[in-house]
């Protein structure tokens, strides 16, 4: 017999439960999650451990009484609405726009209060830090000066932009969205696995996916209170007008997309249609006199406040690439004449870097006197006697990465390498130690989801949004990415992975 | 009342100024409208012309390539003129671009553009709309089913027209939609009456004849306006009437003055409600339009020659779209500067104090 069904057999005994209005009473015996198991990884909503939220019970009782082709309708009604609604995002061919869905499972993952908290009070910590050391890079460079990070990392960095030295950004916020990869090792830790300060993607699916949860079941979500996700783009919006150039009353934001050829086109649709401003393309918008002005039917209006889903090189012309059709030819002098306000600021890149990344530890301390809410994944620094050291020594059993500009070759994932290529990589280390982090395997936390059989279990991240103006905001909950392949650690849409609606519990 | 303070209430909705709309949302709007029509204007036609050459006349189809001019791609793509192939050209072959299915793409294309928007409902049904007919098989347009299709295609474009008029929120962005439905409609409406004419006339012995009243009753149908024509018209079908019907009826929806008479409500709109005064030329030349339809009988216009009144219209209504795009989306952004001639930006003197400090560390 499973874990998980045997917590939920004993919570039975030791408290009373709410009442399954509607559902037939099923024994967890015969029930969905009879064959559920959660191996030896935690599991979000079996709670390995901890004393299990009565509304999680809840949840898991209703789930359990579900019959199988019950869940498997319900599942295909919600594709068919996501595919319908143009929840998509587009691969094109020649001459189709193909859409896909990111698949969506119906098992929620659950987050009770207290666990966000901690999670929400994490993200807003290490945003605060991401933009202090990005202010500080930017001016006086004091985290340089005082050797908390090698000077090479941050102004040899692909990402680094000269353009933005010495310029103030209203408000000191260089990343205005935010969104934090978090993933949670067996014992239940959450751990920060990677920083996106340029474009972060993937929250439209969390506000779609709450939507859909509660058209296809009703039944199962009734009656638990959740915190909500609908602000989202009203809290983008005030805090994109927050950050609208000083002495502006009534500031117009735009959202600037590549257009609608780009795959994470719908996502664009859904921001510009929740913050209620116009969605634009480069060719929308013009500069005039160091000013941004967009074309509109009573000729051209003036624009403040860019949230832009292009990445730097693609902005402008004029200042990057000017091969690039997609930008506008003037924006960055109009930026650094501070009469237009980019979010994200250019050249935040350099924070969100893998390199950058193993020092957040120390630059969250730097700034803010504080110790991490959120661990990093544990990190060695190969640039450093001791970490070089800890990393050829345990080789085996470490994932080590490149942190050069040009990343993505060289990855070595130490317990699938032969003794040959241990071997040859320990050689790679030593000629180059300063090119490289290591970090242990982590075992992603998983979650029941519907698979071939059954509910089978499957590995989970997390993706909290954070949205900057003048403070910082944090969407509850996140973008909860599965893995769907059996085993995969490997939650990219771009690789099979689909995704859940995230709850996070009120109160 | 007394003489307590007086408190005015202000509804907030109603005092805003009216929002700027984008040109590229303008002129999105107006062409998935005219797309829209297009697609229900030619499934109308390919359901009648069906019926009709079914029912024993021949010759039907051909009247489709002339009424869309698309006699030179036809024949090169096809060679010769076969019911089977007329249907396949214009119902699933994308090269074409006068078919549904190319219609029903540019329609998406548009509507893509528009998403942020548009209502959700209109989205959605367009995107199964247009899914649907790009997914359509030459097996699925075979002789016995095109009839069916045809009324699949056209119940999803009034669907479409039911959801737009029911769901779109009112603002310029209707306005143009309303001006390019309404454009497309006058200028289908001259379309089918002047290839219809010209294909039926010649018969002289025919006038009269059963097989002619049935050929213009399908002129009626392809209009969607026998019925009404018959409440009007009690038992008499001439040309001169049917044509004085399809131009001149100012209760008929899809009449040409009909369609001149709203087309002119939406420039109207522009310049009262939005302010947009460069529509003043176009509505000149959209009143213009009008004063020669009702200055003359259908009997006069036939006269004086039809095809060339129908010519005319068209290239009319062209200008008008022509002086539409130069108002209000011109092609070119208003600054237009040459790449090579922009100076090289200023270094940022902060920047190169700090990196010259760098490379001496």
């Amino acid at each position: 017999m499973g874990n998980s069904t045997h917590k939920q057999t004993g919570h039975k005994q030791t408290g009373p439960s709410p009442t399954v209005s509607g559902l037939s009473a099923t024994t967890p015996s015969e029930g969905l999650f009879s064959t559920y198991q959660n191996g030896h990884f935690f599991c979000e909503l079996t709670n390995s451990g901890a004393p299990l939220d009565p509304r999680i019970d809840l949840l898991r009782q209703r789930l359990n009484a579900l019959p199988l082709d019950d869940l498997r309708a319900r599942a295909a009604q919600a594709e068919q609405e996501l595919y319908n609604l143009g929840i998509t995002f587009t691969v094109y061919s020649e001459r189709d726009a193909i859409d896909r869905i990111l698949p969506f499972d119906l098992v929620p993952r659950v987050l009770t209060q207290p666990e966000w908290r901690h999670v929400e009070a994490g993200v807003k910590q290490r945003v605060k830090a991401l933009n202090m050391f990005l202010w500080d890079i930017y001016h006086d460079q004091n985290v340089l000066k005082d050797g908390i990070i090698p000077r090479e990392l941050v102004v040899g960095n692909a990402n680094f932009c000269n353009a933005m030295m010495g310029l103030d950004v209203p408000g000191g916020t260089y990343i205005h969205i935010d969104g934090t990869d978090l993933v949670r090792d067996e014992t239940g830790r959450f751990l920060v696995l990677e920083d996106n300060g340029r474009t972060p993607s993937g929250v439209s699916y969390v506000i779609e996916n709450r939507h859909t949860t509660l058209r296809v079941m009703p039944d199962i979500a009734s009656g638990i209170d959740l915190m909500p996700v609908d602000e989202y783009g009203m809290r983008l919006q005030s805090a994109l007008c927050q950050v609208a150039p000083d002495g502006v009353d009534n500031p117009q934001v735009v959202l600037l997309s590549p257009g609608i050829y780009n795959s994470a086109y719908f996502e664009h649709v859904f921001l510009a249609r929740e913050m209620g401003v116009p969605l634009v393309e480069g060719r929308d918008l013009v500069t005039e006199n160091d000013r941004v002005y967009m074309r509109t039917t009573a000729g051209l209006r003036p624009v403040h406040s860019i949230y832009r889903r292009l990445n730097d090189d693609f902005l402008d012309p004029e200042a990057f690439d000017p091969s690039s059709m997609l930008g506008v030819p003037g924006l960055v002098q109009a930026y650094r004449k501070r009469n237009v306000t980019i979010a994200n600021a250019i050249g935040t890149g350099v924070a969100d870097d893998k390199a950058v990344y193993a020092y957040m530890p120390r630059i969250i301390q730097y700034y803010l006197s504080e110790e991490p809410i959120l661990s990093n994944v544990e990190t060695h620094i190969c640039a450093e006697p001791e970490g070089l050291a800890y990393t050829l020594a345990n080789l085996d059993k470490l994932v080590v990465k490149p942190v050069g500009e040009s990343g993505g070759y060289g990855l070595l994932i130490g317990p699938h390498a032969t003794r040959e290529e241990l071997a040859e990589f320990s050689r790679k280390l030593m000629d180059d130690p300063a090119n490289y982090i290591s970090q242990p395997v982590v075992q992603l936390s998983v979650c029941p989801t519907l698979c071939e059989t059954g509910l089978e279990n499957r590995h989970v991240d997390l993706r909290p949004f954070a949205v900057t103006g003048k403070d910082t905001w944090v969407l509850p909950g996140g973008l909860s990415r599965v893995a769907l392949k059996r085993g995969s650690l490997v939650v990219n849409s771009s690789q099979g992975g689909g995704s859940k609606d995230t709850w996070v519990l009120a109160s | 009342m007394g003489t307590g303070i007086m408190t005015i209430t202000v509804d907030p909705i109603a005092t805003l100024p009216p929002q700027p709309l984008l040109s590229r949302y303008a002129e999105c709007s107006m062409w998935l409208a005219r797309y829209m029509e297009r697609i229900e204007n030619l499934a109308r036609i390919i359901d009648i012309t069906e019926t009709f050459v079914r029912s024993g006349a021949t010759d039907g189809w051909q009247a489709i390539i002339q009424i869309n001019a698309d006699e030179e791609t036809f024949l090169k793509a096809h060679g010769q003129y076969t019911a089977e192939r007329i249907i396949s050209f214009y119902v699933i072959e994308r090269d074409n671009q006068t078919s549904i299915a190319a219609l029903a793409h540019a329609a998406r294309e548009n509507a893509r553009s528009l998403r942020p928007i548009i209502s959700v409902e209109m989205w959605a049904q367009l995107n199964v709309f247009t899914n649907f007919i790009r997914d359509l098989k030459a097996s699925d347009i075979r002789p016995g089913e095109i009839s069916t299709l045809c009324t699949k295609i056209k119940e999803e474009c009034q669907t479409h027209t039911g959801i737009t008029e029911g769901t779109l929120y009112r603002d310029q962005v209707s306005v143009f939609y309303n001006i390019g439905r309404f454009l497309e409609r006058a200028d289908q409406i001259t379309r089918l009456i002047d290839i219809k004419y010209h294909t039926l006339l010649p018969s002289e012995a025919g006038v009269g004849s059963e097989v002619d009243i049935s050929q213009w009753s399908a002129l009626l149908r392809s209009a969607a306006g026998y019925h009404a024509y018959r409440r009007v018209m009690a038992g008499d079908i001439r040309p001169s009437s049917v044509i004085g019907f399809l131009l001149k009826s100012a209760a008929f929806p899809r009449s040409l003055t009909t369609n001149l008479r709203l087309l002119h409500n939406g420039l109207t709109q522009l310049r009262r409600d939005y302010r947009l005064l460069a529509s003043s030329n176009i509505l000149e030349r959209v009143e213009h339009l009008s004063a020669v339809l009702e200055s003359q009988t259908a009997d006069q216009i036939i006269v004086s020659g039809l095809h060339e009144f129908c010519d005319w219209v068209q290239s009319e209504l062209q200008q008008v779209q022509n002086e539409i795009a130069q108002a209000f989306w011109p092609a070119e952004p208003v600054v237009v500067r040459p790449l090579q001639s922009l100076p090289p930006l200023e270094p940022f003197p902060a920047f190169s104090s700090q990196t010259q400090s760098h490379s001496q560390a």
